[in-house]
């Protein structure tokens, strides 16, 4: 992936905030950016699986970021969205408290990501990128949306 | 030219033939003298033949072009069919499956013909007899070897020459030429004759002069001969030069050359005669009939059809799950707005939808013939190959499936009806001795039963022999020996479904090879249907499998839980009921109610879907729905019922795998989703 992006030398990513952070994700992974929506409860799943929406006829999973993270939860706000990422042939939403912003980063300007950023392990990012005065985490979100941990938490708790 | 797009149709329309053959040969087997029905064979065939030789297949057309001759001499009466000619031609059949699952599957279809081809061709000739098979090589080549000495027995070759052309090769004589008369004979399964005639007089140009051809060059250009054709030619080059050219063309059976001698004179032209007879009594009347029975079968298919991609209904299908989600908005909405206008045109519209709905879901309908058609012919080949007389007996075969349920079910039920010949049904001798009819039967019965289709696999056999079940099940670690004391006989025919059971003492190519009957149960079961078995001692055994009609819109009962709704699949519940709080009794610390006579154990869904509530229960009455799997039933205690409702069946995912008790999701009329309850799961 980043070889192909260092002849472009750009990455267009949807920047996002979760706590005082800010994200990002390739634009090519968004398939959406949805407003919160009523979401349908799944029993017997990981928290931060908060349930599914109706994603115009398709039944959408939706994960809360913060929870993913083991960030400290927060009121849901007027700002907070859903993004819809698409990693394979798996479609998930991702809650954010908020996604504003689509930027270039400069493929030179990132950097490999130390181990913990704002409480998020190394292991969920793809890099850091520092843009002027803003740090940019970049999120790998095939780790991010890995099923083979679901499934084990799922084990875990039934 | 790309063949790829008429791959699929390739495809389909053989299995489809080949099916009807299959069919036919069965009929034929116990009627031989039912000439209709070689003609239906023959017609399927001649179709096969086309189609393969289209495609390029072959292999696949020279098989089926003996196995047409061999029909076509049934039909005119020139030949008495025998169980070693209905082997032969079954296992060509066979053979001509094994290739079109080649092709299937990506190959070229090329297999070795050679050996049905042979047997076939001996039967055409008419020496056929499985004591003689080693020989009938020997006699096949004969009619050639006769047919190549009569060409040089013959008194020189006679040949019709204008004047034009006497001069023509005494010039070429007198200049140093060589004359020759050639004799072509094609390959009998060579199919483009005219492009094969083609490339001999492409070849011979190059090398010489072709002065006169018989049949004319015009006729043989456009086919109009049988497998040969003469030639007479003018070259500087020797005969072995003309003789290797000629022969490096395949699909070339023989080549004559003989040195024109002009001082003969002028006589009568030779006699075509092709080299094989009876091949060329096979192929006159053939184009004949070949418009005709085309015809015929479609009068005798009824009714236009066309075919339509699955993958096209697939969308349909999602389309108008849409339209059923939005359906279901419109009535709320018009419900709340009360405008009686508006309320009698949504209610037209759910009507229409309802016969849309209707239409779509029977376009997918399948009737089960189309698996049970191969069943007979495996259960004859099997039944001989275990040295058993089984006798295989369809009811229901018209009862039509979604599609998507029939190209799944296909496998176990092969598995069921193979496990019911090899261990149900006994030997000969053993049956013999229980003092029943040497010949075992074998009920396959198909019938649809609300909004489930029920297939039954029922034998005469010997029935389960539970001792034997139990002791294997012990061995294995399925059970223990204390519970296997207390097992009723139930649970006891329940145990061949257990994983790593097997009771057959040698494993057989038949049963599967150590895979059991479990398998036959998951895969039921992840087609949301359900697999039970019913035995008597001595009598037989019944397996009877149950499916659901569709896989993607159900009738389904909503329920509220506290803020949540569900939806319960109406084929599992039973009945809904609302008891008071006092009915609940206790047993084993578990809630249970007396239904009907029955006790019945309640499961909370607030509990075990952990459904967040912040308020107390002040209800006196609980409201229940009963819901069954197999003989067990169980009560839901759920909130309130919110109504029956068709719904669309959708998944949650790749995400989401395996959810407790949640079969899957749906969409509601006002956008929301519901989950989708899997009773089964809540039954203990």
């Amino acid at each position: 992936m980043l070889e192909q992006k260092a002849i472009v030398g750009e990455v267009k990513v949807i920047v996002f905030r979760l706590k005082d952070e800010e994200y990002g994700v390739e634009v090519q992974q968004v398939k959406a950016i949805e407003k919160l929506e009523h979401i349908t409860r799944v029993p017997r799943t990981p928290k931060f699986v908060k349930g599914v929406i109706n994603l115009r006829g398709v039944v959408t999973p939706i994960i809360d970021l913060r929870k993913r993270f083991d960030l400290e939860e927060s009121e849901y706000s007027d700002s907070t969205r859903t993004i819809i990422v698409a990693v394979g042939d798996l479609e998930v939403g991702l809650i954010v408290d908020a996604a504003n912003d689509v930027i270039d980063i400069p493929v030179d300007a990132i950097e490999p990501p130390p181990e913990v950023v704002g409480g998020v392990e190394a292991a969920y990012l793809r890099g850091v990128a520092k843009l002027d005065k803003r740090l940019l985490i970049l999120l790998n979100l095939d780790k991010v949306l890995s099923t083979e941990e679901i499934n084990q938490l799922d084990a875990f708790e039934g | 030219m790309d063949m790829n797009q008429y791959l699929d149709m390739f495809i389909e329309e053989s299995k489809e033939h080949l099916q009807a053959i299959n069919a036919n040969l069965l009929i034929l087997e116990s009627e031989p003298s039912n000439i209709q029905i070689v003609n239906e064979i023959f017609r399927s065939a001649h179709t096969l033949k086309g189609m393969s030789a289209t495609m390029g297949f072959e292999d696949m057309a020279s098989l089926t072009h003996e196995a047409e001759n061999v029909l076509d001499l049934i039909r005119n009466n020139k030949l008495t069919i025998n169980s070693d000619i209905m082997d032969v031609i079954f296992q060509s059949v066979d053979l001509i499956e094994g290739m079109v699952i080649h092709i299937t599957e990506g190959g070229d279809g090329s297999a070795d013909v050679s050996d049905p081809v042979r047997k076939l061709r001996a039967i055409v000739a008419g020496d056929f007899t499985v004591q003689q098979e080693v020989a009938v090589a020997a006699s096949v080549a004969e009619p050639e070897v006769q047919a190549a000495t009569a060409g040089h027995d013959a008194d020189k070759p006679e040949l019709d020459l204008d004047d034009y052309a006497q001069t023509v090769l005494k010039q070429s004589k007198d200049a140093g030429n060589n004359l020759f008369w050639i004799k072509v004979i094609l390959n009998e399964n060579c199919l483009l004759k005219a492009a094969r005639a083609y490339m001999i007089f492409d070849q011979l140009e190059s090398l010489g002069e072709v002065i006169k051809t018989t049949p004319s060059v015009q006729d043989i250009e456009n086919e109009r001969f049988d497998l040969s054709f003469d030639v007479v030619f003018v070259t500087m080059n020797p005969v072995d030069k003309v003789r290797t050219a000629i022969q490096n063309i395949s699909e070339i059976q023989e080549v004559q050359i003989e040195t024109i001698d002009l001082k003969a004179p002028p006589a009568e032209p030779p006699a075509v005669q092709p080299a094989a007879p009876a091949a060329a009594n096979a192929a006159a009347p053939k184009k004949a009939d070949a418009a005709q029975p085309a015809a015929a079968r479609k009068a005798a298919a009824g009714g236009k059809t066309i075919r339509v991609d699955i993958e096209r209904l697939d969308i349909l299908m999602n389309l108008f799950s849409e339209l059923v989600i939005d359906r279901g908005r419109l009535e709320q909405l018009a419900r709340e707005i009360g405008k009686s206008e508006l309320q009698e045109t949504v209610e037209h519209m759910s009507r229409i939808s309802g016969d849309l709905q209707n239409i779509i879901l029977t376009m997918r309908m399948v009737p089960v013939e189309q698996v049970f058609n191969r069943f007979p012919r495996m259960i004859r080949d099997l039944a001989k190959d275990l040295n058993k007389k089984v006798n295989l007996e369809i009811f229901g075969a018209e009862t039509e499936l979604d599609r998507t349920v029939i190209d799944e079910i296909g496998d176990p039920l092969v598995h069921l009806l193979r496990n019911s010949l090899d261990h149900g049904i006994e030997s000969i001798t053993d049956r013999r001795i229980a003092g029943k009819p040497e010949e075992g039967t074998i009920e396959l019965r198909a019938f649809h039963s609300g909004n489930h289709v029920f297939i039954e696999v029922k034998d005469d056999g010997a029935g389960i022999n539970k001792e034997k079940v139990l002791k294997k099940a012990i061995e294995r670690g399925i059970v223990n020996q204390a519970a296997a004391e207390t097992m009723t006989d139930k649970q006891i025919h329940e145990l061949l479904f257990a994983s790593g059971f097997s009771t057959a003492d040698i494993i057989s190519d038949i049963s599967g090879r150590g895979v059991g009957l479990d398998v036959v149960k998951s895969k039921i079961v992840s087609l949301g249907g359900s697999v039970s078995v019913d035995s008597v001692r001595g009598k037989g055994t019944t397996f009877l499998v149950q499916l659901p009609l569709t896989l993607s819109i159900i009738s389904a009962m909503l329920v509220q839980v506290k803020n949540e709704k569900y939806a319960v699949p109406l084929s599992s519940i039973i009945e809904t009921a609302v008891f008071k709080k006092d009915q609940i009794m206790m047993a084993h610390r578990q809630k249970v109610i007396d239904f009907r006579g029955r006790v019945v154990p309640l499961v909370s869904l607030e509990e075990i879907f952990q459904v967040p509530s912040n308020r107390e229960e002040t209800d006196d009455e609980v409201a229940v729905v009963i819901v069954r799997k197999g003989e067990k039933m169980a009560g839901l205690v759920v909130d309130s019922f919110i109504g029956q409702q068709e719904i669309v069946l959708k998944s949650l995912g790749k995400y989401l795998v395996n959810v407790f008790a949640i079969s899957g999701a749906t969409i509601l009329g006002d956008g929301q989703v519901a989950l989708i309850i899997d009773c089964n799961a809540l039954i203990k």
